[in-house]
């Protein structure tokens, strides 16, 4: 079991560098998203400080969204995705794997990179850590939820925009959760709760996702 | 008890014949219902003291809120039934419902909106329960969607139930979290388990509009999924013979 998590792991992560700018886009794609609105609404740092939790975060939503659109589309086209249904092996615990280095190479980088934004948007510095945190605590869930609409959309032609329709109203608390976080800390209470409840929405994800985008992978293959 | 009834669900025939039998009961009792409880509700019901005649659109309000919520718990029940038991009627039965709670979820959105607008002098506030119903409304376009996406019957059906379940499962986590986001909403209206706050001359009209529209959900769904079950087995015989018989 031990073996097939590490072989997978290694076989995701050469295939993610061999094509590293794929890697890059959906960063470049936040990192873009992030600078259009203080064009859009202005220079002025008391406003930008106030929508800054927002547009990381949906930001960081619509980045996720993006890179998610062609998980399974390469292993579904060259047929690896039949074999992982037919191997002996637990079908979620693969895509567990796959779906946590996805996680690794967009979500964590986001995790990283939004500081650097935050400050750009005249976020103070103490509450850069708790960016980073609620971040840390929801992009998996971001990326885990996502990966089951990829899995039902995997043989369709038009995924990209079905995708969005499925997969951003579930996103919703994550938002919220995260945003709130935000606001907190700006105002100076505690984020230990929003913290909390990141982390139990990121365990629920954990256990209960794996098994939905399993089934929809099976759904997707047979067809 | 007597399970066989649940067996017979797999036969589109035997759907076919009973729910023709349920039917103009579903479409009587609706329309009585429906007939008296907005006459009640609109014209004998009394004022409320704070909103006056405006709040009668209640009588329209929550019975179509009630129908869209728990149209999307029998979607993820369908969808269970379909995966489990391969029972072909759950298809249907999943791909006829959608339809209908996003009509009744639009309802709700819409005269949510008319009648925000003398109460609270706005048509639309991002309060929890509006914001909730709202994405419902969106919850209900992604099954939609996906299933018109999907060419293929079989995994039409089976991609749209899992979609139905694992957006029940996140449907009170979305909730809990929009209504801790925001609340300016007034409290629920009907609670199973406590007295309604209002006087029995308002809440007896709409408790019988509530079941009006659930049989108005009923006679829509019957009928939307015999002219389904009709267009899947056209090919068989009993479907030749029963529109020999109609035409």
């Amino acid at each position: 079991m031990r073996q097939i998590v590490w072989l997978l792991f290694c076989r995701e992560w050469r295939l993610a560098w061999r094509r590293p700018g794929d890697l890059l886009n959906p960063l470049v794609f936040f990192a873009l998203v992030v600078s259009l609105f203080p064009l859009a609404v202005g220079p002025e740092p008391s406003m930008l400080r106030a929508m800054a939790p927002g547009v990381i975060w949906v930001a960081a939503l619509l980045a996720t969204l993006l890179s998610l659109d062609g998980l399974f589309r390469s292993d579904y086209e060259d047929g690896s995705l039949e074999q992982w249904v037919l191997s002996p092996h637990p079908l979620a615990l693969m895509v567990l794997v796959k779906v946590l280095h996805h996680w690794m190479m967009s979500g964590l980088a986001m995790v990283l990179l939004a500081p650097l934004f935050g400050l750009m948007l005249a976020l103070p510095l103490s509450s850069l850590p708790v960016l980073a945190l609620t971040l840390l605590l929801g992009t998996p869930i971001l990326s885990l939820l996502g990966a089951v609409g990829a899995a039902l959309t995997v043989g369709l032609k038009s995924g990209g925009v079905l995708l969005a329709l499925l997969i951003l109203p579930l996103y919703i608390p994550v938002l919220i959760l995260g945003t709130g976080a935000m606001d907190a800390a700006l105002q100076g209470m505690p984020v230990t709760g929003f913290a909390l409840w990141l982390g139990c929405l990121a365990v629920l994800a954990l256990t209960l996702a794996p098994i939905a985008i399993a089934a929809g992978l099976r759904i997707g293959v047979s067809e | 008890m007597n399970w066989s009834f649940f067996h017979k669900l797999g036969s589109p025939k035997w759907f076919y014949d009973i729910s023709g039998r349920w039917l103009p009961w579903f479409a009587v009792a609706g329309v009585a219902l429906l007939v008296v409880g907005s006459i009640w509700g609109l014209f004998f019901a009394p004022q409320d003291y704070q909103q006056g005649n405006s709040f009668r659109i209640i009588y329209i309000h929550v019975p179509a809120a009630f129908v869209a919520q728990s149209c999307y718990m029998m979607l993820a029940v369908a969808g269970v039934v379909s995966l489990v038991w391969r029972m072909k009627l759950a298809d249907v039965a999943l791909k006829c419902a959608a339809p209908i709670g996003a009509w009744m979820t639009f309802v709700a959105l819409l005269t949510g909106a008319i009648w925000g607008k003398p109460t609270w002098g706005t048509y639309w506030v991002w309060d929890a329960r509006l914001t909730s119903m709202l994405i419902l409304l969106f919850l209900y376009f992604g099954i939609i969607a996906l299933g018109q996406a999907i060419s293929n019957r079989e995994t039409s059906a089976k991609a749209t139930a899992v979609l139905a379940i694992v957006g029940t499962v996140n449907i009170p986590i979305i909730k809990y979290s929009v209504d801790w986001w925001n609340t300016l909403h007034q409290p629920a209206t009907f609670k199973v388990t406590a007295k309604p706050a209002m006087p029995v001359e308002m809440w007896l009209p709409l408790l019988l509009m509530v079941l009006g529209f659930y049989a108005l959900f009923t006679v829509s769904l019957l009928m939307r999924m015999r002219l389904e079950v009709l267009r899947r087995e056209q090919k068989t015989r009993w479907v030749r013979e029963t529109l020999e018989k109609l035409s």
